[in-house]
């Protein structure tokens, strides 16, 4: 991999100064990246830098409330938090209050990891259209859990039994189980309080899942597939038939993969429970073509969603490249609530190469490259915003210790890095650019005198935490406690 | 392995909450004699807390910083089980352990870089660990909740397992366990 010998740029010495690392991003990528440079090149100083006051990005705000142990992860970023050598930069978004000429004249490195900031629309008919109780499984997800943005989010979850719910990953398992689960259940988890009002007076008994091709190619995996299984009081509808020969036509394919195997044992087991007054389904074949709504001057439900209009498709092509075809065969579904998750995006940022087609920045294991493929010094990437929104904790993790692992090996072998002074002051230098700029920036020790409010008030209700759902009431408690 | 959780206990805890260290040490009482009477039986589920996880929920309240290693006291002479590592970087490390000890608790005492993210409760598979062949057979056969996230694990092989539930005995007396790298894994997806 060729990169500049550009001579403007700095070489690293380890024996003068410490190496100055900014992460844009505070989520489980930056985390593991920060933790895993401290860990390989000690005389790292790491500033990461977060839009929002709070750390830990989908960790907190993505992992459903009744997975706590996943968010065990968050001990581990603790450390990182409370070590000397880190710190914590929340309340600054990058492209308006800061930019990245800002941070190239104060740091050696800088590593992208803000991950994907909004989510894949459908590309369909209306779906731009005012429709009310449409939303995307990313702000219906925030909602629950407490991002900020969402907070008036309002969904409706009594005008209807039935919601749909599209896509076929463990984010639509995700939202389709929290509006089945019993809300006594939730109530012990850090689900928010304002959502846990709403889903005890939700009327909804009928989740259907729908996705565009077949049973082979979803994308939830077999913990959250489990899960749906496990469900109390709910039944489990789906076409048996065409799992049965999708599975028996392709008994070679699935042999050799066994997370699919092992997945497709549990779609075909269904479950036993055949008595609840609860349902879920997984329905196969449908893509959606149009959202159709009430009348506008509907005495009850004005510019409600009423139903969604499928196109009945077909499979085609090998098995590890099945494509979905219409057949021409539309279908109506009727449905009051619909939650669309299809996946999330990326954005670009100003100053960085993206590939606009993949949704990433374009990297060799994590250092970011231009349009020609040359390394860009002193510039790295990790999580979704690398390899794209797909994966596990885990997945990131490896991802972010490869480019952690790639940072520390350029400077060992004294690649160039950022910046053209000898002297960088990192954060030192920049949060008093940032103040001058009106904005309130908040420490590490902030989000601990947040967290330990949180922790009061999750106690008094008997769950782990009460989530502060508004920015503004963040930044007041912080102001009352000085 | 039940001294070992009480000194823990005492240790860890600041020195205002004796309260909580006597609920502390009752908690890992129980659940460690429970462990010990059918400790060879498949029995952790989704819900069921490991005795490590249970102490960093009680630690969470505390202001002590979490820390992610726990003692492990040194087995007495002729009493140790060996287990060789093959570390993130290639090197062979050898240790002598307690049996009842996990391969995750013995990592973490040792500083052998191997991740458990969720510190034991089956919900991810970030301490993947490689077993050889002739000690895999021995093992007791993964549960569907492990089964599920080695689906997930990078580079999973046909003697993949969770490091968190592998417990030295001793008929495990010298088996080799290679921990995964993200750099020596070219193929980085699940499926």
């Amino acid at each position: 991999m060729p990169f500049s010998s550009n001579s403007n740029f700095e070489r690293y010495d380890s024996k003068l100064s410490p190496f100055r690392l900014a992460v844009i991003g505070s989520g489980p990528a930056g985390f593991y990246t920060a933790y895993r440079v401290l860990k390989d090149h000690p005389s790292t100083l790491v500033d990461m830098y977060e839009s929002l006051p709070i750390p830990f990005g989908l960790v907190r705000y993505g992992v459903a409330p009744d997975h706590p142990e996943v968010k065990n992860v968050q001990h581990r970023f603790d450390e990182v938090g409370q070590d000397s050598r880190y710190t914590f930069i929340g309340n600054v978004k990058y492209g308006e209050d800061l930019t990245i000429t800002d941070l190239k004249s104060q740091y050696d490195a800088i590593v992208f990891s803000y991950g994907a900031s909004q989510e894949r629309s459908l590309g369909i008919k209306n779906e731009d259209e005012p429709i009310r109780n449409i939303f995307s499984a990313r702000a219906f997800v925030g909602w629950y859990n407490g991002l900020p943005q969402y907070r008036d989010l309002e969904p409706d979850l009594t005008c209807t039994d039935t919601a749909v719910v599209i896509g076929h990953g463990n984010v639509a398992l995700d939202v389709g189980r929290i509006l089945l689960t019993d809300v006594m259940e939730l109530s012990k988890t850090d689900i928010t309080e304002y959502a846990l009002e709403k889903l005890g007076k939700s009327k909804i008994r009928k989740v259907i899942i729908v996705g565009r091709r077949g049973p082979l190619q979803v994308s939830f995996t077999a913990k959250e597939l489990r899960e749906m299984m496990n469900l109390p009081n709910t039944k489990f509808h789906t076409d048996f038939e065409f799992i049965k020969n999708e599975l028996s036509a392709n008994v070679d394919f699935i042999s050799k993969n066994r997370p699919l195997k092992r997945l497709m044992q549990i779609l075909e087991k269904g479950r036993s429970n055949t008595i609840g007054d609860k349902s879920w389904s997984l329905k196969f074949l449908r893509s959606p073509d149009e959202f159709l709504a009430h009348d506008d001057n509907d005495p009850i439900r004005p510019k409600y969603v009423r139903a969604i209009k499928f196109h009945i498709n077909k499979l085609e092509g090998p098995p590890e490249k099945r494509v979905a075809v219409p057949t021409g065969k539309m279908e109506e579904l009727e449905s009051g609530l619909v939650l669309k998750s299809v996946g999330y995006k990326s954005v670009p940022i100003k100053g960085l190469p993206f590939d606009e087609k993949k949704g990433l920045v374009p990297n060799y294991k994590g250092k970011i490259l231009d349009n020609d493929n040359n390394e860009q010094p002193g510039l790295y990437v990790a999580g979704w915003l690398k390899r794209g929104p797909q994966g596990v904790i885990a997945t990131t993790m490896y991802d972010a210790f490869e480019t952690a692992e790639a940072i520390v090996s350029d400077i060992k072998q004294n690649k160039p890095m950022l910046s053209f002074q000898t002297t960088k002051k990192g954060s030192d230098a920049i949060i008093p650019i940032l103040h001058q700029r009106g904005v309130r920036t908040i420490s590490y020790d902030d989000w601990k005198k947040i967290e330990e409010k949180e922790n009061e008030a999750g106690r008094v209700k008997n769950k782990p935490r009460e989530k502060f759902g508004r920015i503004e009431d963040v930044l007041f408690t912080l102001d009352t406690l000085k | 392995m039940f001294s070992r959780f009480s000194i823990k206990c005492f240790t860890s805890l600041s020195s205002n909450s004796k309260r909580q260290q006597i609920m502390c040490m009752n908690t890992f009482a129980k659940q460690n004699f429970r462990n010990q009477l059918i400790w060879n039986v498949p029995k952790i589920h989704k819900t069921t807390k490991n005795p490590i996880a249970t102490i960093y929920q009680i630690r969470k309240f505390t202001n002590s910083k979490v820390t992610f290693h726990k003692e492990i006291t040194p087995p007495k002479e002729g009493e140790g089980v060996t287990i060789n590592f093959v570390t993130r970087e290639g090197d062979k490390k050898t240790i002598v352990a307690n049996v009842g000890d996990s391969i995750m608790d013995i990592t973490q005492a040792h500083d052998i870089d191997l991740e458990c993210a969720c510190e034991g409760s089956l919900a991810c598979s970030t301490c993947h660990v490689i077993v050889e062949p002739k000690y895999y057979e021995k093992l007791d056969e993964p549960t569907d909740e492990e089964n599920d996230m080695l689906d997930l694990a990078f580079g999973l092989t046909e003697t993949s397992r969770l490091g968190c539930q592998i417990v030295m005995r001793k008929d495990l007396d010298g088996i080799t366990v290679t921990i995964p790298s993200a750099t020596r894994n070219v193929k980085l997806e699940g499926r």
